[in-house]
């Protein structure tokens, strides 16, 4: 990508995000109920949107060839036991994410 | 007068945004050093933080810079994530509303946490709502860009092995998946996104798999909604 593409694309997703913000204020007059439709979406859409962005983040994975995943299970398990156990979300975070670099800098090469 | 107003309110907001604070301190330093690990000029993420300030679409960005152009799929992917400002919004309308030039400044800052403080935090008597509210906006942007630039310039500065470093994305998402997982009565919504885009991704492959994914969760979502008559969403 140059560079010109690169900040059109910063351009375009601040535009996308500043959409998801204003539209309500534009759409709908202050007083007036919310359609139910919307309302529903509004609550069903975000937690299938974030079990979408885990695959998303996982999306280069072979799971047939390479590491066959292992280094991400393993991180992933670390990650989910860091948070059921602290829940501290950085710690989590920062756990995981040690222990993939070590795995795929040191142990899976 | 007018600026006694203001510190009051700044006073009052900031220990609010303490706990926003290390969070953001700590993500954005994750962020602006996967941008430079990524290959991004040294003040990209001082203009992302500046102008997208949506925290998690701000790590996907840095993925988007770093693969083919894509107008399409970037403004697709993004108005998917940040679907849920929209219901942010519908929650804030007579909040935000009427407060002059702030308003707008609001809104653009309207991220999940400022929305959170914004949302549950009722200032104290003596305190101007509309000033509090901007500057728990303002501080969390703050936040967010000295945590980028820290990142960033970090990045500069220390050549370490930065190899899989991109899985503190991955792990976020994952911590947020969980702490879903255990506020909702239901997990269709959380299992149908984990499946229907895994099933994509199987079947369209690593660079088609978004759109189609996106299209068919919401057609799903809303033939369920239909079904339960807009009833019963599953967060409480």
């Amino acid at each position: 990508m140059t560079l010109t593409e690169q900040l059109l694309t910063v351009g375009i997703v601040a535009f996308a995000t500043m959409l998801t913000r204003f539209l309500p204020f534009l759409l709908f007059p202050a007083k007036k109920p919310t359609p139910k439709p919307i309302r529903y979406l509004g609550q069903v859409l975000p937690p299938a949107v974030f079990g979408l962005l885990v695959i998303y983040c996982l999306k280069h994975v072979q799971l047939l060839t390479g590491t066959h995943g292992l280094p991400e299970a393993i991180a992933i398990a670390v990650v989910a036991f860091l948070h059921l156990w602290r829940k501290q979300m950085l710690l989590s975070i920062a756990g995981g994410t040690i222990v993939y670099m070590i795995l795929v800098q040191l142990v899976f090469v | 007068m007018k600026t006694s107003v203001k510190r009051a309110a700044l006073r009052a907001a900031f220990p609010y945004t303490v706990p926003i604070l290390t969070g953001f301190l700590f993500l954005g330093i994750s962020c602006g050093f996967l941008a430079r690990a990524s290959g991004l000029p040294v003040w990209f993420p001082l203009i992302t933080s500046l102008f997208i300030f949506a925290g998690s679409m701000e790590f996907v960005t840095v993925t988007l810079l770093t693969a083919a152009f894509h107008p399409l799929g970037a403004l697709s992917l993004t108005l998917m994530i940040n679907a849920r400002h929209l219901f942010y919004g519908i929650s804030m309308l007579e909040r935000y509303r009427g407060l002059g030039s702030r308003t707008p400044y609001l809104i653009f800052g309207m991220c999940d946490e400022s929305f959170s403080i914004n949302c549950a935090v009722t200032p104290p008597k003596d305190i101007d709502r509309g000033w509090f509210m901007f500057f728990v906006t303002l501080l969390n942007h703050a936040y967010w860009i000295i945590g980028n630039t820290i990142g960033s310039l970090l990045g500069s500065l220390f050549r370490f092995p930065t190899e899989g470093i991109d899985f503190v994305m991955t792990a976020m998402f994952v911590v947020i998946l969980i702490e879903q997982w255990q506020k909702e009565s239901s997990h269709t919504s959380s299992l149908l996104g984990l499946g229907i885009t895994l099933l994509c991704l199987i079947v369209f492959g690593a660079d088609h798999f978004l759109l189609p994914a996106m299209g068919i969760l919401l057609v799903i979502l809303l033939i369920l909604g239909h079904h339960r008559r807009w009833e019963g969403g599953e967060r409480t």
